[in-house]
């Protein structure tokens, strides 16, 4: 039976803390309740109040808890009930966690799951992708999957992981998507990317929802005689640009795209990164189909205005073709 | 529960013991003192500090007559006028040397300075600049101590400023709720920075915020290192019999600048006359005397001996080299 994106972080987050007593979860209303997405729900029911932690809600306590905790060898899990609502333990993740082994050697082995992105009429404070704060914060790992096979995997290897790190879990995908899972444990690496379609025309560069957009996109253009390669970055810092540039040398041609605003979103990391080292294989200027610099409005005609879409990824996308 | 407003009374007990537990007091206390008046007064004037420097003058016996209650599993989070905690723990003189003079050898090898360090082996957290972080981070470790059946208590430090921040009270709230076993202990020391109490809050005490989160409070004269002992007595043994969090003001005063840039020019004058006729380590030394669990001579003999062990540790750290610029970007990451 296929497994939801929702359902696959689940089962991911169940079998470590099975595998693993010094896993635990803490976050808001993540016992009885379940999660305000339900990705815990029966997890107390199984494992107890020891290793389902409800909090007051306080994300700098629950981020600094989980650091403290691991500071005893524990594997917490924190859970922020909205990406949105991470700014608040903010100073925890990015001064704290982050910069703890390499100030003073102490491993901070946790996880700050994040629902985040927008497509649900959620408004300015249940939508947004605060991805960038963190790619920028050196000793953080931030990985943001798009499939369920890729988000029980890297569910998996975040929790194993010995350094903090951010898994983004797109909320627009949690019910949407659903694939067969292997019925063995696996992991998926942390720091590789990949290259979801071959195509030999143009790359498309994505991550989290924005794949399936990137994907539909590619599968229109092949109708239209473009073959669209498409990389799907998988985790952001370490940032796989190997790969990237690997499928820019095949195809010449790049489309960057991502959900997150554009000053300052990823793609211009990419850019830069793409001609610092393959610039001779560039055939065409890199484009980027990126959310506009505003807050993300709540009202649906001016969130889909807002959000990248399969028909503004196109436009770029047969633009740089004919290029 | 009502708000602690008694200050400790001088509980007296047996002479003998108390007498070696005197020694140990001062030994930690004029340690304290002189490895911090070199490096402030010395070191830092001959430019062989990198950065700033924080000093405890006044308020040593805050750190000692908390930490020594100090088990071996516990978990301490010392703030940066808490020296005594990282010595009674087991860092070293010549480690602290070579900390702030940014060498390889320091605990942070050159990535950090000042009293930013730590060692988990010692049972101590590092602090990080933005004050009061550490607060929800013992909380945690506090929670991870009950999960694996640890018999542990975690000590954290902090200044009267530092109860302003959004992280102390989650903290504090967060362990109140869990009844976590940990013990606040807040060094008042009456300024942060530039800003007297009385703009950092409207309350009276710090401890009177212990009863908005359901925990007792007791204030105590930080400059007493019996009583400030005694207190920390009561208040480890409230948190290690699992009787949740406990919060322990200790009034004191900072007889210094913020940092050893600072004249402090906006502090009164007469407050430091004031406060200086209570110097924890002269008070100290006048109660071994007058009860007869020392001579001057011995007094001196020790705090000679202090002096050399420091000479000695400056002369090493000085010869200790400086981190290699080619190890920059070494330990960001772990390598599994």
């Amino acid at each position: 039976m296929p497994t939801t994106y929702l359902e696959a972080i689940r089962e991911g987050l169940w079998e470590e803390m099975e595998r693993d007593p010094a896993v635990f979860c803490i976050g808001e209303d993540i016992g009885v309740y379940g999660g305000a997405f339900k990705v815990t729900a029966g997890f107390l029911e199984r494992f107890g109040e020891k290793r389902v932690v409800d909090t007051p809600i306080s994300e700098a306590a629950i981020v600094g808890a989980a650091i403290g905790a691991s500071f005893l060898g524990l594997r917490p899990v924190a859970e922020m009930q909205f990406a949105d609502f991470i700014s608040c333990g903010f100073d925890q993740i990015v001064n704290f966690a982050a910069k703890c082994r390499y100030r003073w050697d102490a491993p901070v082995p946790i996880v700050i799951r994040a629902p985040s992105g927008g497509g649900i009429h959620g408004g300015p404070f249940h939508s947004q992708n605060p991805e960038m704060w963190f790619v920028k914060t050196p000793g953080l790992k931030v990985v943001a999957p798009a499939t369920a096979y890729d988000a029980k995997g890297l569910i998996k290897a975040a929790i194993r992981d010995n350094d903090p790190v951010i898994f983004f879990e797109h909320k627009g995908l949690y019910r949407k998507i659903k694939e067969d899972l292997p019925a063995a444990d696996y992991t998926v690496p942390i720091g590789k990317a990949k290259v979801v379609r071959e195509g030999k025309d143009l790359t498309i560069v994505a991550y989290g929802a924005m794949v399936w957009t990137a994907l539909e996109a590619a599968e229109r253009l092949a109708a239209e005689g473009a073959s669209a390669e498409v990389v799907d970055l998988r985790t952001l810092l370490p940032l796989d640009r190997e790969t990237v540039c690997e499928s820019v040398k095949k195809t010449s041609k790049v489309l960057l795209v991502h959900e997150d605003t554009r000053t300052a979103g990823l793609a211009g990391e990419l850019a830069v990164s793409i001609t610092e080292t393959v610039f001779e294989y560039l055939d065409g200027p890199i484009l980027r189909v990126t959310a506009p610099d505003t807050p993300v409005p709540y009202s649906p005609p001016l969130e889909e205005a807002f959000l990248p879409n399969v028909e503004k990824v196109l436009e770029k996308a047969r633009w740089l073709w004919r290029y | 529960m009502g708000i602690a407003q008694a200050i400790s009374p001088h509980q007296e007990t047996h002479s003998g013991s108390e007498a070696a537990l005197a020694g140990r007091f001062l030994h930690y206390m004029v340690l304290m003192r002189e490895i911090e008046d070199r490096i402030e007064r010395k070191l830092y004037r001959q430019g062989k500090i990198v950065g700033g420097v924080y000093v405890g003058r006044g308020q040593e016996a805050i750190p000692v007559g908390t930490a020594l209650h100090s088990e071996p599993q516990d978990v301490l989070f010392p703030s940066h006028r808490d020296m005594a905690v990282m010595l009674i723990r087991g860092m070293t003189p010549r480690q602290i040397f070579a900390q702030y003079m940014g060498r390889a050898a320091g605990p942070t090898r050159g990535r950090d300075g000042n009293m930013h360090m730590g060692d988990l082996q010692l049972g101590l957290v590092s602090i990080i600049s933005a004050l009061a972080a550490t607060v929800p981070v013992a909380a945690g470790t506090a929670l991870a101590m009950r999960y694996k059946g640890i018999d542990g208590v975690c000590f954290s430090y902090f200044g009267d400023g530092a109860t302003s921040r959004g992280d102390w009270h989650e903290g504090v709230n967060f362990a109140a709720v869990q009844k976590l076993p940990v013990v606040f202990i807040c060094n008042n020391n009456q300024y942060a920075y530039s800003t007297p109490l009385s703009q950092q809050m409207a309350c009276a005490h710090i401890a009177d915020k212990g009863p908005a989160y359901g925990i007792p409070a007791e204030i105590v004269d930080g400059n007493d290192v019996f009583a400030v002992y005694q207190a920390a007595g009561r208040a480890v043994a409230h948190a290690r019999a699992g009787l949740g969090p406990y919060l322990l003001e200790c009034k004191t005063f900072r007889m210094t600048g913020h940092s050893a840039h600072d004249a402090a020019h906006y502090v009164p004058s007469e407050l430091f006359e004031e406060w200086g006729k209570l110097d924890p380590i002269v008070r100290l030394e006048q109660r071994m005397i007058e009860n007869g669990w020392a001579g001057r001579g011995q007094l001196d003999a020790a705090r000679a001996e202090i002096l050399r062990e420091i000479d000695d540790a400056v002369a090493w750290a000085e010869k200790c080299p400086f981190p290699d610029p080619a190890t920059l970007t070494e330990g960001v990451y772990g390598t599994e």
